[in-house]
């Protein structure tokens, strides 16, 4: 009966397991899935406007555009009601997918290959991949911080391109634009309304 | 007595920088690239404006000509050019201290400039040589402590600090002997115009291999000015510590406290 009792635990607990590691996504897999999509994505079968849909639908599943917009607001994220929050998710959201999908759209089959991975902590993972050089442009290194607190869904947070990060360079231009207009947040909600026009 | 004046001027730039960069935090440690103070920002945003215009007539449509010629002609001069600014980074190897990598580059300086035929072909890469990556006399200021000082727009130059600055300006006093040899001495076999050739070759080169990126940024900027300051100050604390990896150049502290999960 103990036998039973306890070959019954060790199932589960296995069975647990399995189902724990079943639906835990490795960074670095994660990653290259992403990129074929988008490569699927940039076929030259698809006219411009079918790759911004594809290429949107594709950054609201994989990439943590609300992390993004808060680390992109800094400080001032402290200092704003609830209401301008809430504004501000969502204006940051149309300007986000319209400026990730209009920056991507450019490129035409893009080949990207994934190298390697390094796990910062718990949170975080850096993947490292290349964006194989053609003719027209050299090799470029473009790593992803991977966002992993939820490992069975792991997010985009920042893509650093030759070692600069977009988000970085993403905070500066709006620190820029509220501290030009005597630190008014109103003036980047102006600036946001009219880009995604 | 125009040499003392800018000799004058070189100290005197260098003393405010190092005043107005250290703040007794040592220059090496991780820093955001918006610590850098723009003291001079309207200056800089009309110099930048003025540049884009410059830009726009002169640069962009050579460098888009340039583009049209065949890759192995590009690469040929790019490889050129590359072996042509070693004669800055190995003097720059040293004074950083860093004696293997100047011999490295000094064996591929040669290598490159005999059996490369004047850099033409990037032979020591074929040969196994170690990825080369150009050094000059900012970032040999950053490496010993110097800060940055004040983020400035030079006209036509672009992107710059007080310390780069001041260390571009060392090439002018013997630092580059490419310049030594072609504008600074009157050498039988070189001119002027070799040397401010090959700079303006090494910039439309710069321009053409970035064009796409250039064209991107400003399309999906909101404030072009604020976005190339931010690039320009990351790669060039990323130079100085010789290390492309984010984590190990910014400070990324600020991503920890966003929580969405």
């Amino acid at each position: 009966m103990r036998l039973k009792k306890f070959l019954i635990s060790i199932f589960i607990i296995i069975n647990i397991l399995v189902i724990n590691q079943s639906y835990s996504i490795e960074p670095d897999v994660f990653v290259q899935s992403t990129v074929n999509r988008a490569s699927e994505a940039l076929n030259n079968k698809y006219s411009k406007e079918e790759k911004i849909d594809k290429l949107k639908q594709i950054a609201s599943e994989t990439v943590d555009i609300n992390g993004i917009g808060y680390y992109t607001l800094g400080a001032y994220r402290k200092n704003i009601s609830e209401n301008e929050i809430n504004q501000y998710e969502m204006l940051f959201e149309q300007y986000f997918l319209k400026s990730f999908s209009s920056r991507l759209a450019e490129y035409s089959n893009p080949e990207i290959e994934v190298i390697s991975k390094k796990e910062l902590n718990k949170n975080y993972t850096m993947v490292s991949s290349i964006l194989v050089g053609t003719e027209q442009r050299p090799e470029v290194k473009i790593d992803w911080r991977i966002y992993t607190k939820n490992p069975e869904n792991p997010l985009i947070r920042d893509l650093i391109i030759e070692g600069l990060s977009l988000a970085r360079t993403q905070k500066e231009e709006f620190s820029s634009i509220i501290q030009s207009n005597d630190g008014d947040i109103n003036a980047l909600f102006s600036t946001l309304k009219e880009f995604i026009k | 007595m125009k040499k003392i004046i800018i000799t004058s001027i070189i100290s005197l730039m260098l003393a405010t920088n190092v005043s107005a960069g250290t703040d007794g935090e040592n220059s090496l440690t991780k820093k955001n690239s918006s610590e850098v103070k723009d003291c001079f920002e309207s200056v800089n945003r009309a110099t930048f404006k003025f540049n884009q215009v410059l830009d726009g007539i002169i640069f962009e449509p050579v460098a888009k000509a340039y583009r049209v010629l065949p890759y192995p002609v590009r690469a040929g001069t790019s490889n050129a050019l590359d072996n042509l600014s070693s004669l800055v980074t190995i003097p720059n190897n040293i004074l950083q201290g860093e004696l293997k990598k100047a011999g490295v580059n000094t064996g591929r300086f040669i290598v490159n400039t005999t059996i490369g035929i004047v850099g033409i072909f990037d032979v020591a890469k074929k040969i196994g040589f170690i990825e080369y990556e150009k050094e000059d006399y900012g970032q040999t200021l950053g490496v010993m402590g110097a800060g940055p000082g004040c983020y400035i727009v030079l006209p036509v130059l672009g992107p710059s600090t007080i310390r780069d600055t001041a260390g571009s300006l060392a090439n002018l006093f013997g630092g580059d002997p490419w310049y030594n040899v072609t504008v600074a001495n009157n050498t039988q076999h070189f001119s002027d115009f070799d040397y401010y050739a090959s700079r303006a070759s090494s910039g439309i080169d710069y321009r053409a291999k970035n064009i796409d990126s250039f064209e991107n940024l400003e399309k999906n900027s909101m404030d072009f000015y604020a976005s190339v300051r931010s690039l320009y100050l990351q790669d060039r604390q990323q130079k100085i510590v010789n290390s492309n990896s984010i984590t190990e150049t910014q400070d990324d502290s600020d991503w920890e406290e966003i929580e969405t999960q």
